[in-house]
């Protein structure tokens, strides 16, 4: 990497808060992570920086065959909290991913993946999941990879935001280059705001609105943790439970 | 328990309620009837707090404790003193409460409870963690100690078993996968565990079989048959009005009560129909 600062015109920094990423440039060089062929990782990122904090992880990840690494990150501190994933898949490995970005205020949060899968058979499943208020914005740029012969390839995205406020902002971009002809790539992403009827149900048996709204959130989050091991489940559910709380 | 006087009321600027007025006294069982499109469920929506609705005139008084004012501490069930303490707003001295002043989460912690004519499913929040969070709160606001988790779990269970709902269902996200039936038994659950002043049903016998239309009818009477209990039933059919006998039944027709009578008149409309008995 060049040590000027990247411009909006980079589509990977299109939604960044530039002004904050200066006061971290220039960035530190990614951490390089190598499974082994036949080997797991587990990787659980709480990122809870402080307010002002300009708070920027890089991973350089390489799957040996019939490897497999997990991450499972939440993603909620800093002025800027950036999480990038560059990921190079070998022969039916799998690379799961389950983040959360839970932002309010003036926060910009982002995850930014690269996936290649360079050899056959190999699986990607990537499940993020927003909630953001104030003037948040939450990105997610994934960008997943199919070298020519890498056939058979699966990579799943699904993508999904909540908007606690009219004035937070959700990008969701999947971008997919394919060279090989017989690939499975499926993507969703959607936008919303919180059930209103959910939200009347729970608060007609007595929660107050912002524990109703909580528990509604907790459960729309909880996907993205789902497949972790119990204990960072926990782990993460908890710092999530707290992030979502300073939200509402 | 609950006075409706003269409620007019309106969704996106149409009128619904047309000066609706309505007594249900302690110890009473009302029915409302009426043909579809008359404000059953608006009413109902109405009184538990539902966003969207605009009352243009009127007053609901809501009377958790009638006849007691402020009264003595009580030595009802043991979930039930704490009521009287509860959050002072929209209250007089007597205990009545301008309900329509509340949020919906107060009106539940004052002692209504809204059985919804479509229970809603809430992926990913479990019943009874759903459930004791909202029992704890309704306690918090009056006033009262939490319940202990196994105490909550003994009585989510008792109340699931008395209504033939397998408990493990309490353990699922709420509502979803269910049975219609299995919904409107859940309500009762919830109504069970809650153990509400004043219950709304709307149209809880809709969507139930024979079998199951005996056991809520039956969870109806067990849980809100008191002295110091109300229930209105809003509802189509006079099937429920068979397991759940009615004080006194109104039709509701066109946004205001027309007629009033006793339970021969829900045989009435039975046999008769709406446009009988309504004109």
């Amino acid at each position: 990497m060049s040590d000027t600062l990247p411009t909006r015109r980079d589509e990977a920094w299109r939604y960044s808060d530039l002004a904050a990423l200066e006061r971290a440039w220039p960035l530190a060089a990614p951490e390089e992570i190598v499974v082994p062929e036949g080997g797991a990782v587990a990787r659980v990122i709480v990122q809870d920086a402080a307010e002002s904090a300009v708070a920027v992880q890089r991973y350089a990840l390489t799957i040996g065959a019939e490897g497999r690494a997990a991450f499972h990150l939440l993603n909620t501190g800093g002025a800027l909290g950036r999480i990038e994933i560059d990921v190079t898949l070998h022969r039916a490995a799998h690379f799961e991913l389950g983040a959360a970005m839970l932002g309010g205020d003036e926060q910009t949060l982002e995850i930014v993946t690269r996936v290649q899968h360079a050899e056959p058979d190999g699986t990607s499943n990537q499940v993020v999941r927003s909630v953001l208020g104030g003037r948040a914005t939450g990105s997610y740029l994934g960008r997943i990879g199919v070298s020519r012969h890498a056939q058979k390839t699966d990579a799943a995205q699904s993508v999904k935001a909540m908007l606690l406020a009219r004035t937070a902002t959700a990008n969701a971009k999947p971008e997919l280059e394919i060279y090989a002809d017989d690939v499975k790539c499926a993507h969703g992403a959607t936008v919303g705001e919180l059930d209103r009827m959910a939200l009347f149900y729970l608060q007609s048996r007595g929660l107050p609105p912002a524990e109703a709204k909580a528990l509604l959130l907790e459960a729309f989050v909880a996907a993205a943790f789902e497949n972790a091991e119990d204990n960072a489940r926990d782990r993460l559910q908890e710092a999530a439970r707290a992030a979502l709380r300073r939200l509402l | 328990m609950l006075k409706i006087h003269n409620l007019h009321a309106e969704i996106d600027g149409k009128p619904i309620l047309k000066g609706l007025s309505l007594t249900v006294n302690a110890g009473e069982v009302h029915a409302i009837m009426g043909p579809n499109g008359a404000g059953k469920s608006t009413l109902g929506y109405l009184l538990g707090g539902r966003p969207g609705y605009e009352v243009t005139g009127g007053s609901v008084i809501f009377t958790p404790f009638p006849g007691e004012g402020r009264g003595p501490e009580s030595d009802a069930a043991p979930l039930d003193p704490g009521l009287r303490r509860g959050s002072e707003a929209g209250r007089d001295d007597a205990g009545a409460i301008d309900l329509l002043a509340l949020d919906p989460h107060e009106r539940a912690a004052a002692g209504l409870f809204l059985g919804f004519q479509y229970p809603v499913e809430i992926p990913g929040v479990s019943n009874l963690q759903f459930l004791r969070e909202s029992l704890n709160a309704q306690r918090r606001a009056r006033g009262d100690e939490p319940l202990s988790g196994g105490d909550f779990i003994k009585l989510a269970r008792e109340q699931a078993a008395k209504l033939a709902l397998d408990p493990e269902m309490l353990k699922r996200p709420v509502n979803v996968g269910f049975s219609g039936g299995e919904k409107k038994r859940n309500e009762m659950v919830q109504m069970g565990i809650l153990a509400p002043k004043l219950a709304i049903l709307d149209e809880t016998d809709s969507g139930l079989d024979i079998d199951a239309l005996r056991v809520v009818g039956e969870g109806i009477n067990r849980i809100m048959r008191a002295p110091d209990r109300a229930v209105v039933l809003i509802t189509h059919y006079q099937r429920l009005l068979d397991y759940v006998r009615p004080d006194v039944v109104h039709v509701l027709a066109d946004g205001r009560i027309v007629r009033t009578g006793g339970p021969e008149l829900a045989l009435e409309l039975e046999r008769e129909g709406y446009a009988g008995v309504a004109a």
